[in-house]
């Protein structure tokens, strides 16, 4: 698919060349234009009545005196919007504004629009809510514990959303004839994205369509094409009635990527009322739209050769979902499927439970479920090394996947450039001269000491499956040749800062040979833009650029036949080149683009191509395979120094090495740029951030609530805690991406939590086998370690947990084709279009009560 | 809130207080409910929308606009304060249809991905330009340490405030012979 991936950097137009991005001058001139920056002529507000227990049935609603208040316009209940929705189609469980019941503190209830937000927020104080609580159940250990009453009447059992088991051959042979096994229980608490930007969206009614209307809505969403399909099914609308624009994003991470409540609930105004409503969530409530970090538990069985070869590996996942479903199913695969793209697992267990709890819904954060087992297995490797006496980067070396090549889960690796990333942070670093050995401070020392932990990971470039079932392309390119030689670039990806309205504007030039000014892209709009399934999987370079590269490849074949004719020279030797075509073997002869474009419509009348892009077909065949397989994994690799108080545990980083095998730098400092912002996000969940709970005294209600709703609370680095990153960019083009591009945006954030991990354990001997390693942590296991205990901080326990009958699928080198032996037909297994998927929560129609 | 403090937040809000003051270099008035902070005037009455905001309550720095100069967070500061004031927004930054050196060295070196933060980086970089011309990356580091930025990890942001401290020096330098 794509052009070339061979080529050198100077043979390309603008691939690999520093440039300024097509979206830059508007984004530091103010005039880039986010969703809560837009007002329409009639605008009404809206707020949200959010639910102060976490988890109670809603008795009744009373809504006259808030009815009757300044400036209110319409109320909205549960019973106004009663079907249900949600991301999966196996989990539709979350209703606009809750009609039974509630299950967190922060789930909405009711909805007021008003004149202004000011008399909106009056409202809400109007409107009572007679509530009768329920248990809460607050982590995934207590949701094990107590099935009833269950948050949920769906999912695998009591609270439990989703198990899933597979054992990829004879795992516990492996283990038996291992001649070490290693077993540690890790901890990574959740987190949240906090995009500076906070969720808002407007929604307007064009009446010139007919007496309904046409619904347009604007928001803040990285899949305008899910929040199409979400608007149309909860709201009972026509979807060629509804258009969704996905506004430039203030920062997503995937804190955007579902569709939201307050989506919904200003499109059932607009619509009700005829006027355009907007909602701008507070801080505190894009806290409670949260669908962040999972909270992990994690149970890691790893047996190894003495010369520290992996022979088999077992991994148990808990996770703590959340209230909802949202993306939590894939969230729970996840948590098992990337571990064996990056050293060879000749066999491999996993096992994975989603609960339900009574928090704010977690979902996809930047590296997707996968970040919680990196940081347990790198931490593990670096036990063994010390174990087994190796050096922690020879130790990888040896045992890296090969390139093309499938793994025990049949995952399929392309390229591969761990090696050389792990080189590149070991030399640039001097990993292996200068780390200080992991012992313990002698009593009595005081004098901070230095130490270096290395750590690789993997991440996908786009989830091989669509979230719902269908046979299309994932993403589309559709473009414009007007007579003045621009070319309009319509594409539903969507810009949420990462840079893909750049990277779509170089796909069509490099090929067509123009300039990236020639190029106006126009993305994330659903009436006018072919679908792109969104920003999220790290897909979009990868998908929409090879889209676009086949479109403009479509369009070049136009103009070139035309000038080919014209000049009496075959198409093959025309170049493209410079906004000019040049006849390759005499550069006399030579066409301005522009002309060439005249000559072709004049041809071929107007001028328009598609592309479009579907990945590869996955050999994991098994039932779960779904979600691991990508076009082509990227591969990072960092060493971290960090220096740490021998006394308080406190700790700064000092530096950070980090090599990413990017296939191709399509603009060296936004891929940089990406780099950088992961590692910062990255030493954000180590050293900082995490989403915690409390529950309020039994006078104050009991109820289980966010420990920190707020950004001053919520620690997040600032400039003063970002350290020097020195970025190495490993290119090796990879012949399924563009250009021979590979994913950026997430996989760089995976190494940071570990190896900041595995640094303190060279600096002063002890282990924090939980995120975020905070100094308390430290200082708690410096202490323990002075008192004869184990010099570590972390869990010792994995609860019982009843798995399901493990799926039996035999690896590729065991003869396994990619299914499993005990599997049900996949003819049975498939949820086709109109079935009635397993998570559709009741439409609870308003005749009940009002 | 009773439904009495209700009307009362509702009288006040219709009540409408005039302010004269400098924006952008232009001498505007305008008239507004007197709960108004900067950031709202700013942004619905003057429709001054990049100004930005993450939480209006003094936290993230998102919404830092220069008062007579220096950086102060427009969602804290009461607009009935700034009677007077001299105010500068993002918008008010170009020199005609040039960017400015701190802006083009944004979009040059990546220190602008999603670019909500932006405005406020950039109006506080300049506030410690225009006080520091030559300003160290330590100082650099501390000026900007107010404004979360969530997508860059700040180092392009240094380098384009040095860029920009460079670019800036030397056309004082061309203005000087
Ligand atoms: S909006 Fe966050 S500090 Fe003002
Ligand atoms: S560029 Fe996105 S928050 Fe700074």
């Amino acid at each position: 698919m794509s052009d070339n991936p061979d080529k050198k950097v100077d043979e390309f137009n603008l691939v690999g060349k520093a440039r300024r991005r097509v979206d830059a001058r508007a984004k530091v001139t103010g005039q880039a234009r986010f969703a809560d920056d837009l007002v329409l002529p009639r605008m009404l507000h809206c707020k949200l009545l959010r639910s102060r227990l976490p988890h109670a049935k809603i008795k009744s609603v009373t809504t006259d005196k808030a009815r009757a208040a300044a400036g209110v316009r319409l109320i909205l209940t549960g019973y106004d919007t009663p079907v249900p929705y949600g991301i999966l189609p196996v989990s539709h469980d979350e209703h606009p504004l809750c009609t039974d019941k509630v299950r967190f503190v922060g789930d909405p209830i009711a909805a007021v629009i008003a004149d202004s937000e000011e008399e909106a927020t009056a409202a809400l104080d109007l409107i009572h809510v007679d509530l009768e609580p329920l248990t809460t159940i607050s982590d995934a250990e207590e949701a094990l514990r107590i099935p009833e009453p269950r948050i949920h009447d769906y999912g695998d059992e009591g609270n439990l959303h989703k198990k899933v088991a597979f054992d990829f051959g004879d795992v516990d042979e492996a283990l038996r004839n291992s001649e070490r096994v290693f077993e540690d229980v890790f901890f990574y608490e959740g987190n949240t994205h906090l995009a500076i930007e906070q969720h808002a969206t407007l929604a307007a009614i064009d009446d010139a369509a007919g007496p309904d209307g046409r619904l347009t809505v604007w928001s803040s969403t990285q899949t305008p094409h899910y929040l199409h399909r979400a608007l149309a099914k909860a709201l009972e609308l026509d979807p060629a009635r509804v258009r969704v624009v996905a506004i430039a994003n203030g920062g997503g991470f995937g804190g955007k990527s579902d569709p939201f409540n307050h989506e919904i609930v200003v499109a059932k105004a607009a619509l009700m009322l005829g006027r355009p409503v907007k909602i701008c969530l507070t801080r505190e409530e894009v806290f409670y739209c949260h669908r962040g970090r999972h909270p992990v538990l994690m149970k890691l069985r790893t047996g190894v050769s003495l010369d520290g070869k992996i022979k088999g590996m077992e991994l148990q996942t808990l996770l703590d979902g959340g209230a909802y479903g949202s993306y939590g199913v894939a969230s729970t695969f996840y948590t098992g499927a990337l571990q064996t793209v990056t050293y060879k697992v000749p066999r491999y267990r996993f096992q994975g439970c989603r609960a339900f709890t009574n928090k704010p819904p977690c979902g996809p954060k930047r590296g997707h479920g996968t970040p919680q087992p990196r940081f347990g297995l790198e931490v593990q490797l670096d036990k063994i090394a010390t174990a087994l006496k190796l050096d922690p980067a020879d130790l990888r070396l040896q045992q890296l996947v090969e390139p093309r090549s499938l793994t025990a889960n049949y995952m399929s690796v392309e390229t591969i450039g761990l090696g050389e990333c792990i080189r590149r942070v070991v030399d640039g670093s001097g990993f292996r001269a200068r780390r200080s050995g992991g012992k313990l401070p002698t009593p009595g020392d005081i004098a901070p000491v230095r130490g270096l932990g290395l750590a690789c990971s993997s991440y996908l470039s786009g989830a091989g499956l669509p979230i719902y079932w269908n046979d299309l392309p994932q993403s589309g390119v559709q473009l414009q040749l007007d007579r003045s030689g621009r070319v309009t670039a319509f594409c539903g990806a969507t810009e949420i800062g990462q840079g893909s309205d750049d990277v779509l504007a170089l796909c069509v030039a490099e090929i067509l040979g123009i300039e990236i000014a020639d190029i106006k892209v126009l993305t994330g709009d659903t009436d006018l833009t072919p679908v792109d399934l969104g920003s999220y999987s790290s897909r979009v370079t990868l998908m929409m650029g090879n889209a676009a590269i086949e479109a403009a490849t479509r369009a070049r074949d136009l103009v070139a036949k035309a000038v080919s004719d014209k000049m009496g020279v075959p198409v093959e030797k025309l170049r493209f080149a410079e906004r000019r075509v040049t006849f390759i073997d005499d550069p006399a002869r030579v066409m301005s683009w522009q002309d060439a474009v005249i000559l072709a419509e004049a041809k071929h009348g107007t001028l328009g191509t598609t592309g479009s892009y579907k990945p590869p077909r996955s050999a994991a065949k098994y039932k779960g395979g779904g979600v691991g397989p990508t076009p082509t994994y990227s591969y990072s690799a960092a060493v971290v120094e960090v220096e740490v108080d021998p006394v308080t545990g406190w700790y700064d980083v000092i530096k950070v090495w980090i090599g990413h095998d990017i296939g191709r730098a399509l603009n060296p400092p936004l891929t940089e740029g990406q780099v950088i912002g992961s590692v910062y996000m990255g030493l954000g969940e180590a050293l900082m951030e995490e989403s915690t709970f409390r529950r309020l005294p039994p006078k104050l209600s009991g109820a289980l609530v966010h420990k920190f709703p707020s950004m001053l609370e919520y620690k997040s680095p600032s400039t003063m805690e970002m350290p020097p990153v020195e970025v190495f960019l490993v290119e090796d083009p990879d012949s399924r991406g563009p250009f021979g591009a590979k994913e950026v945006g997430q996989g760089p954030l995976l190494p940071m939590m570990p190896a900041i991990a595995n640094a303190i354990f060279d600096a002063v001997g002890v282990r924090v086998d939980e995120v975020p390693i905070t100094a308390e942590k430290i200082a708690r296991a410096l202490d323990a370690a002075t008192k004869g205990r184990p010099a570590r901080v972390g869990p010792t326990k994995f609860p019982a947990v009843a798995w399901p009958e493990a799926l039996k699928i035999a690896p590729p080198w065991e003869g396994g084709d990619g299914t499993a032996s005990n599997d049900r037909p996949k003819k049975e297994r498939m949820a086709r279009p109109g079935e009635v998927p397993i998570g559709d929560a009741p439409i609870i129609r308003p005749e009940v009560r009002r | 809130m009773t439904s009495a403090l209700a009307e009362g937040y509702t009288a006040t809000m219709n009540r409408h207080a005039t302010l004269s003051l400098k924006v952008n270099g232009d001498e505007r008035e305008v008239a507004f409910a007197p709960h108004k902070t900067l950031l709202e005037v700013l942004r619905e009455d003057l429709a001054l929308t990049g100004t930005k905001h993450g939480c209006e309550l003094g936290e993230c720095g998102a919404c830092a606009v220069l008062v007579d100069g220096r950086p102060v967070l427009s969602c804290l500061m009461l607009a009935l304060e700034c009677e007077g004031a001299d105010v500068r927004t993002i918008e008010g930054m170009q020199e005609g249809a040039q960017l400015h050196p701190l802006q083009a060295a944004f979009a040059d070196l990546g220190a602008a991905q999603c670019g909500y933060c932006t405005p406020a980086m950039l109006l506080t970089a300049k506030a410690l330009l225009d006080d520091k011309p030559s300003a160290t990356r330590d100082e650099i580091r501390a000026s900007l340490s107010g404004v979360l930025c969530r997508c860059t990890g700040y180092l392009q942001i240094f380098d384009a405030v040095e860029r920009a401290a460079r670019i800036l020096a030397a056309r004082d330098r061309e203005d000087h012979v």
